[in-house]
């Protein structure tokens, strides 16, 4: 079955042809098919090659299909490379992307551009699938860019308004920054390696020295490329403004896989980051700083997928400290507990925003926990896992990250545990401000709400049973021996990077008493949303009003739009401005239109010696001919 | 007869090719000239002609001199050409003359600018 795996990938792609080229023809009942019958496939595939792999005694298959590119000695075979890391995204992707296709039939159904959509929906996953299943880096690059530009058609998919055009336009320019890095880092790597494949480099790779510099400069350059596309700091403003996109995009891409590329990206390099300390410690700080940042900007959000949008990149934040630390498995499982519960809320949140018809401010919300159960049901078990409440997956993975940054070093665990507290806040904050209390719209939206239909309440449901069992599949130590599923199958993938860096060596005891904090922490801090926005009702203000202090800052995103717009954008105007206006206006178009008036202002008076009369054209003749001689003779 | 064909030939190259230099150079100003002050387009094909027979002459001249007889073959060829030369150029005059009822060069001015 392996050695079929490239079928996985061919499948969203066929459906994406069939509902692209025909999307005029095609009604939207066969393009929801076909959209969601290719991604189902794929799982089955998936899962198919998930069990063969752990049958096996191999660690990874590599899968070639054709050579790519022969340039002098380079040699980049295009080729598959699938292992215990690859099958834990194939699942991921397909099954998660196959819940949001059918979702996405239900949340989409009024909309014209609905063949458009899912064909692009499935090009996604298309090049996902691609992105984690090339077998070096170039092939990753293609689905890299692949992503990337899914991304931006499905951000500005309303195409008609010019402000998710910009929002498209703007994470498309700021994931250029991010993939020039990555490229730069694909270039060194040739350099040093001789190649792009995996399974060339990382060999090769164990035997360099720790903190090889060649080894420090490609990995911060993957690393910027991370950066990019897994919106960390600073290249994070993207991923808020991505929301202009219809919601269950914002599910699957925005939340549950391409931002995790990055993440993939540094497992998949374990080896390289772990040779290279300096590089470890950049990835463990920006993560931190991020889930940090993130989540303070979270806590003032009156959007509600503005508030998922901050915490998506908080917690991509955790699992960048997870990288960083090297604690790989922790980042693999929570990218796998993060897609579960996050894909829950956003769809979760599409489903309110579906019933209030497009109202996403949460200051109009309220009160919908009677009106729709399902949704409050399934988005609560969420909420509980993202902060983190035992035994929701959420618990589990980010327990696994605290301990190692515990192990690495205590600070690194009170900065981490400060950004839970946060997270915990926001997201009941969120809660409490939709479902509970009354409802705060207008008496017309209010008649209106009504529970999803069942194409978007049965995905919510699964992923609200993944959400809740999720995390049994990475039991800690201290529960049980060998409990920890998820990192036995990943062993394999880790294996080399584990040996260069330190065991973790946190005793249980101490691993007992933070649990024991972290989880209390939460529960405090959850009591402080209840008393706020449940207790005392308090809504947050509207925009007209002036903030002030800390709350200022957080609601205005720290200002860092603004700082970029002005130590960036504006000068990048002006120049651009200058050189329009005196390089190109005046300076190129003079060359140029002085070279045409030139030619002109000869050529209409060389013409009039056209005069029509054949004498004197003959006399042209008679006297060129004489010249010619005369020339002649005298030259010669 | 054939002593009559040895003499005229012994007379020809008796004389000096200046000569023929001098005549064929004549010609040729003569159709220029032609060619340049006449208007009449007949007039013009025809001191066409002339230029391209001095032309001939000379060929026919140095062929003799050098006792090479390509040079009247060539003669031969050139003929030939002005034959379908000149039919297509009075072809062309008769047509002018039909539309125009004239064959006078000067009137054939429209194609300028």
């Amino acid at each position: 079955m392996i050695e079929k795996s490239w079928l996985i990938p061919l499948l969203p792609f066929l459906g994406f042809l069939i509902n692209g080229l025909g999307r005029s023809r095609i009604s939207k009942k066969t393009a929801a098919v076909i959209g969601s019958a290719s991604v189902l496939c794929s799982f089955i595939l998936s899962v198919l090659v998930f069990f063969e792999l752990q049958g096996s005694a191999e660690t990874g298959v590599t899968v070639k299909l054709f050579e790519w590119i022969r340039a002098g000695s380079l040699q980049i075979p295009f080729s598959f490379y699938v292992d215990p890391l690859t099958c834990v995204w194939l699942l991921v992707i397909t099954g998660i992307g196959f819940l949001i296709h059918v979702y996405s039939a239900g949340y989409m159904h009024a909309d014209q551009g609905f063949g458009k959509f899912f064909s692009y929906l499935n090009l996604f996953v298309f090049f996902m699938l691609i992105l984690v299943m090339g077998a070096g880096y170039a092939i990753m690059f293609i689905g890299w860019e692949g992503v990337g530009l899914c991304s931006y058609l499905l951000i500005g998919f309303w195409y008609k308004n010019d402000a998710y055009n910009d929002a498209a336009k703007k994470a498309f320019i700021m994931n250029r920054i991010g993939d020039l890095g990555f490229l730069l880092g694909i270039f060194l790597l040739i350099a040093t390696f001789g190649s792009t494949d995996f399974t060339e480099i990382f060999p090769q790779a164990a035997g360099f020295q720790s903190g090889d510099g060649r080894l420090l400069a490609i990995t911060l350059c993957l690393f910027i490329g991370a950066v990019g596309k897994s919106a960390q700091l600073p290249l994070y403003t993207w991923l808020p403004d991505a929301m202009a996109g219809p919601t269950p995009v914002s599910a699957l891409i925005h939340a549950a896989t391409m931002v995790t590329a990055g993440v993939y990206m540094v497992a998949r390099s374990n080896i390289l980051y772990a040779l290279s300390p300096v590089a470890m410690t950049v990835v463990a700080i920006t993560g931190l700083a991020t889930a940090i940042f993130a989540a303070l900007i979270a806590l003032t959000q009156n959007d509600i997928k503005k508030v998922l949008a901050y915490s998506t990149v908080s917690q991509l934040g955790y699992m960048f400290l997870a990288l960083g630390v090297g604690a790989f498995t922790g980042a693999v499982f929570h990218v796998m507990t993060h897609a579960f519960f996050k894909a829950l809320l956003f769809l979760g949140a599409g489903s309110v925003i579906h019933a209030l018809h497009d109202q996403q401010d949460m200051r109009r919300m309220g009160g919908l926990k009677k009106a729709m159960p399902v949704t409050f049901l399934t988005m609560l078990l969420a909420t509980l896992a993202i902060s983190g409440i035992p035994p929701f997956s959420g618990f589990f993975s980010k327990d696994e990250i605290l301990a190692h940054a515990f192990s690495r070093d205590p600070l690194l665990w009170v900065l981490g545990f400060a950004g839970a507290l946060l997270t915990a806040f926001y997201m009941f904050r969120m809660l409490f401000l939709t479902f509970w209390g009354d409802f705060r719209g207008t008496a017309k939206e209010k008649q209106g709400i009504h529970e999803s239909p069942a194409s978007m309440t049965v995905p919510l449901i699964l992923l609200a049973v993944l959400s809740v069992v999720g995390g049994f599949l990475g039991i800690p130590e201290v529960f049980a021996r060998q409990a920890h599923l998820l990192g036995g199958f990943l062993a394999p993938v880790f294996a080399a990077s584990q040996e260069v860096l330190p065991a973790m060596h946190v005793p249980h005891s101490t691993e007992w008493i933070l649990m024991g904090i972290s989880v209390l922490g939460v529960l405090v801090s959850i009591g402080m949303a209840w008393s706020l926005y449940v207790k005392k009702k308090r809504v947050p203000a509207e925009d007209t009003v002036q903030r002030s202090g800390l709350v200022a800052w957080s609601y205005h995103k720290f200002y860092v739009d603004e700082l970029y717009q002005a130590l960036i954008v504006r000068p990048l105007d002006a120049l651009s401005g200058f050189f329009y206006r005196v390089m190109d206006k005046r300076f190129i178009d003079g060359i140029v239109n002085g070279v045409g008036s030139t030619i002109l202002a000869f050529s209409s008076t060389l013409r009039l010696l056209q005069t029509g009369r054949i004498g004197s054209y003959l006399f042209y003749m008679v006297a060129g001919i004489i010249l010619i001689f005369l020339l002649n003779y005298l030259i010669f | 007869m054939i002593k009559n064909l040895e003499d005229t030939l012994q007379t020809i190259q008796s004389i000096p090719l200046e000569h023929y230099i001098w005549f064929s150079t004549a010609l040729f100003i003569v159709g220029v000239i032609g060619v340049l002050t006449r208007r009449n387009a007949i007039i013009i094909l025809m001191s066409v002609e002339l230029m391209l027979n001095a032309v001939n002459l000379l060929l026919a001249a140095f062929s003799v001199h050098h006792g090479d007889p390509s040079g009247q073959v060539f003669v031969f060829f050139i003929m030939a050409v002005a034959a379908a030369e000149v039919a297509v150029g009075l072809a062309i005059i008769v047509m002018i003359y039909r539309n125009t009822g004239s064959v006078d060069i000067d009137i054939m001015n429209k194609l300028k600018w």
